[in-house]
This record gives structure tokens, sequence and C-alpha cells, in this order.
């Protein structure tokens, strides 16, 4: 069996990950930012792959803008979709910030992708996505 | 919010320098989904707003939900403009504020 077989094997018969029942996350992300449709780039999130304690896990989010009085990031929003609330965080920007960078700590009950929206001041709406394994989850739920 | 915030920035600043500042409050950030022994759900009880004034403008805030951990560690930047004084306030459920001040130096 070639390496690339044995991978697609391991993949098919790998155990479901706990992902929660899908919840209706673009309803949430509607009501954040409405109906734009994201595109993917300019934001970077660092989060752990491997999260130990879901009750504390930190995170930077960085998104490239000049920052200038007609070219900003206004906000930020950070959701966790198989959390109990999906809702993490949202920062909100002036061009007196200087940087779209901010660093907080998230919770995070199970191993899923924290999904990242960025809002500029010319309307645009940027996206990212990351995947996170939790090893003891958090929420106390 | 009995405990005094801790705020750490620079001591000195230059004129157009983006400086970072870190923020850390007590808080539990109670989620409302938790529950007791007798299985009765903890009443919900965060720090849902974060806001920050230079020199009367506001220039950074924050939105705190069910995902922030407990005690909310939040850092950002801001570029300077110029000497100022520096008002964060953090607002929980149930309307109480804790307002702390500081004095940016310029050189």
């Amino acid at each position: 069996m070639g390496l690339s077989a044995m991978t697609a094997w391991t993949g098919r018969v790998r155990p479901t990950q706990a992902q929660g029942p899908p919840r209706d996350i673009q309803a949430v992300v509607k009501t954040l930012v409405g109906d734009t449709t994201p595109v993917e780039g300019r934001i970077s999130l660092d989060l752990p792959e491997i999260a130990e304690n879901g009750n504390t896990v930190p995170y930077t989010v960085r998104v490239e803008s000049p920052m200038t009085s007609s070219d900003y990031v206004k906000a930020v929003h950070l959701l966790a979709p198989a959390n109990p609330l999906p809702q993490i965080s949202s920062f909100f920007f002036t061009p007196h910030s200087g940087k779209a960078t901010v660093s907080s700590r998230m919770r995070l009950a199970q191993t899923q992708e924290v999904l990242v929206f960025a809002e500029t001041s010319d309307g645009t709406l940027y996206t990212a996505r990351r995947s996170v394994k939790v090893t003891v989850g958090g929420c106390g739920g | 919010m009995s405990v005094k915030p801790r705020i750490r920035l620079p001591e000195n600043a230059r004129v157009g320098e983006v400086i970072e500042i870190k923020t850390l409050i007590a808080h539990p950030m109670e989620t409302g989904t938790r529950r007791n022994n007798d299985a009765s759900l903890v009443p919900r009880f965060l720090v849902h707003t974060f806001e920050v004034k230079f020199a009367g403008r506001e220039v950074f805030r924050a939105s705190l939900h069910t995902g922030t951990a407990a005690n909310p560690f939040i850092s950002f930047f801001m570029k300077v403009s110029g000497p100022g004084e520096f008002e964060f306030t953090w607002i929980e459920d149930g309307g109480n504020k804790t307002t702390e001040r500081h004095n940016l130096k310029v050189t």
C-alpha cells in the first residue's frame, strides 16, 4: 500500500471528531456583519494547535491594514461554533489604534475550528479559520 | 470587581509611536450555562464591555461574550498623537463600571 493510499485509509476510518450538533452559525455571523460575502486573506489568527485547557486558550489576531483615517479595520469578531454559545469577542478599532492587532484568551468547549471576521472601513469583510484540538474542554458546561 | 485591574503601558512614548497596552481584570465571566451541584443554572455574569479613551477620544473597544476566558486579559495598540490621559472602563452585567485612568508621558 502506498503512502497516499495509507493516508486516505486512516483518514477514512478516523472516528468522527466531537464537533457537537451543527449549529446555525450563519445566523450569528449575519447579525454581526450583515449579508456581506467574506473573502479570505489579510488576517492571521495565532492559536495553539493543541489546547490542553479549554478554559483559557491564548490568541492573537492581526489584520494587515495601513490604519489611516481613509483605510482602517473597523471591527474583528471571533466565533467558536461548537461552544454552547458561539460568540467569543468583538473588537472595535479606530484610525488611532495604529495596528489592528489584539490578544486575549478564549474558552473552547471542544475541538473545533475558530472563525474570525474583520470588517474594514471600505466595507470589505475578510475571514480566516483555524482548527484547535482541545484536550480538556472549557465552559464548565 | 473589587480588585484593581492591572494595566501595563510604556512609561514614555514618542509622538507617532505605536504602543502596546496590556490590561487584565479579575472577573469570573460566568457564562450562564454552567450548573450548580443542585442542577440549577449559575446566572450569567460577564464583563460585557471594555472601552478605552485617550485624551477624551475613543481608541479601542471590546465586546466580550461567553467565549472569553475568566479574568479577561486584553492587549491592544495605540498610535500616540501627543500627551494625554487614558481612561479604561470595564462594564459588567448589572451595570457596574470600573474605571482606571493613566497618564501617558510623551517625549
